[in-house]
């Protein structure tokens, strides 16, 4: 058994355990030695979670994505992928078979111009029968709403699709963590509704695990947990709802609540008695009941 | 957006488009081989049917075909010319002052204008049947076994592929730099073409860094995603015989037999040489 069926088999026990453990890592870019991008970074991802990792532009939070599938290796410190120590060679493809990366710009992420092609780029790197990359493929595509354009080219497509299709091609792979690094950033409102929609669905039904980088504080409000990073720190955690209530901190480091959040927030400080709310809709309602 | 058609194919359901590109350009190949050992007026007639066929299966417009020879006519007409002049025995059919035709030279210019553009029309169809695509895939098929002397056919391949994918995106964006060079008042028309050239700057570097920047997220994108070079890698197509295949084989067969034949035994029909 690889250490990586032991883990996910020690899941169902009752103690939780991490599928990415970072220790104490700092990192800098060798360009710039002097300048560290993360400081003394503790963080623990759990099995089947949706984490949103929050920040800046330069909060290091990109930088992280690429140090838990071992693309970058810490200075200090240590990270480990089911056990796995990204720091040694030997365990590379393990852990990139197991931890997906989505980046931000969908046109770069794609080798052929065929979707279905693609999609099957990830597991022929790796190997895998014939038979198995097509049913890989078709489940693939499947799952991110995508069948339909398996023969077709990404040229005519919407951010929105060709990002889905992006995650087809990391989803191919089979991994147990799929990270989105900023992968909505670049996308309309609608693109982004899309891509959240398969990530939302695809840790409920597939039990992937799910982390999403970005700097929409409401795309926070779908996660479990949320990790806000502030010059290369972990600035704050906890449960969306609980870091938004700390609009004071978050203001310190020039972040917000999303505006749903914020409005309760104040709500509340008034002295209104208001239910947590996540959407307009819960919010119009609570008002609702208040009149 | 400009729409792009790379290359030249030309989108249809017909038993040319389905056969196995690695056919298709061992075929053409052949064929262009085949080409060069016509020499008489009756081969090209075998030629012309053979390839008329061709173009009919495969539903391309004939124009379509045509056009393919369109940039090569210069080259033809100069090289006829020149051909027309050159023959200096045989029967003489027209003088004037210096110049002389001979009726050998007439019949070894029309050959070889002929036979020029049947060079061009056979290549034409394979590239407006088969996508660029597929002709990658089958050229990376048919090299592979120079992998025993360690030639980088895969990388070779997916370089292709990859300028293929990349080719529509930098279009795009090189319409986009051109707009906002323009916007800020940047002049492309005017000038002689030292200017012209200079003006071109401002396009190519922001072109350029894009560029690398593309390719390092890309190179980052296949890491992620466990590329690790052509070793122990499998391939999700399969290319497959089928029975078309091997009817396109012995179709093949047979037009290079008529052309062998005509030449072994109806030479005489026209001489030439």
């Amino acid at each position: 058994m690889s250490s990586v069926d032991e883990i996910m088999a020690g899941a169902d026990k009752p103690v939780k355990r991490p599928v990415i453990k970072v220790e104490n890592v700092s990192f800098s870019y060798p360009s710039d030695e002097s300048n560290l991008v993360l400081q003394d970074i503790n963080l623990e991802v759990f099995r089947g979670e949706f984490l949103a990792l929050l920040g800046h532009n330069g909060s290091g939070k990109s930088t992280l994505a690429k140090l838990f599938n071992g693309l970058l290796v810490p200075l200090t410190g240590d990270i480990e992928i089911f056990g796995l120590n990204t720091a040694y060679e030997e365990n590379e493809f393990k852990i990139r078979r197991n931890i997906g990366l989505v980046f931000q710009n969908p046109d770069n992420q794609m080798v052929t111009t065929i979707i279905e092609d693609d999609v099957a780029f990830g597991p022929e790197n790796v190997g895998i029968p014939r038979n198995e990359i097509i049913e890989r493929v078709r489940w693939a595509l499947d799952a991110v709403g995508m069948s339909a354009y398996a023969k077709g080219t990404p040229t005519r497509l919407s951010g929105g699709q060709k990002q889905r299709i992006a995650i087809a091609g990391v989803l191919a792979l089979k991994p147990k963590v799929i990270v989105l690094d900023e992968s909505t950033a670049m996308l309309d409102p609608r693109g982004r509704r899309e891509v959240l929609a398969v990530a939302k669905r695809l840790q409920k039904e597939e039990g992937i695990t799910v982390i999403l980088i970005t700097h929409f504080m409401e795309e926070a409000l779908m996660a479990d947990r949320v990790v806000v990073l502030d010059k290369g720190k972990v600035y704050m955690q906890g449960k969306p709802l609980e870091v938004f209530e700390n609009e004071e901190a978050l203001k310190q480091i020039k972040l917000g609540a999303p505006p749903v959040i914020s409005l309760k927030n104040r709500l509340r400080e008034m002295g209104a008695s208001i239910n947590d709310v996540y959407t307009e809709g819960e919010l119009a309602k609570e008002l609702g009941k208040l009149i | 957006m400009r729409e792009m058609t790379f290359g030249q194919y030309y989108p249809a359901e017909s038993v040319i488009h389905k056969l196995d590109p690695r056919l298709k350009i061992v075929l053409t190949l052949a064929y262009i081989v085949t080409i060069f050992f016509v020499n008489n007026f009756l081969a090209f007639g075998v030629v012309f049917i053979f390839l008329l066929s061709l173009v009919f299966l495969s539903s391309v417009p004939i124009r379509m075909i045509l056009k393919a020879v369109r940039p090569i006519m210069y080259i033809i007409i100069f090289t006829a010319i020149l051909n027309l002049f050159w023959g200096v025995d045989g029967t003489r059919v027209w003088n004037w002052w210096f110049i002389t035709i001979y009726r050998e030279a007439l019949f070894n210019t029309a050959l070889l204008m002929l036979r020029l553009m049947f060079l061009v029309m056979g290549p034409a169809l394979l590239t407006l049947t088969t996508t660029p695509m597929d002709l990658t895939d089958g050229i990376e098929r048919l090299l592979s076994p120079l992998k025993v002397v360690r030639f980088p056919v895969h990388e070779l391949a997916l370089v292709m592929s990859i300028a293929l994918r990349f080719i529509p995106i930098l279009m795009e964006e090189t319409d986009k730099i051109i707009k906002a060079q323009k916007s800020r008042g940047a002049n492309f028309d005017s000038g002689n073409i030292f200017k012209r050239a200079a003006a071109l700057i401002p396009i190519l570097i922001p072109l350029f860094v894009s560029a690398f920047r593309r390719a390092e997220e890309l190179a980052l994108a296949m890491d992620s995603r466990c590329y690790k070079g052509g070793k122990g890698r499998t391939r999700m197509k399969l290319l497959k015989f089928s029975l078309t295949d091997f009817l396109a084989v012995l179709g093949f067969i047979i037009f290079v037999l008529c052309i062998v034949a005509i030449r072994v035994h109806f030479m005489h029909i026209i001489p030439v040489h």
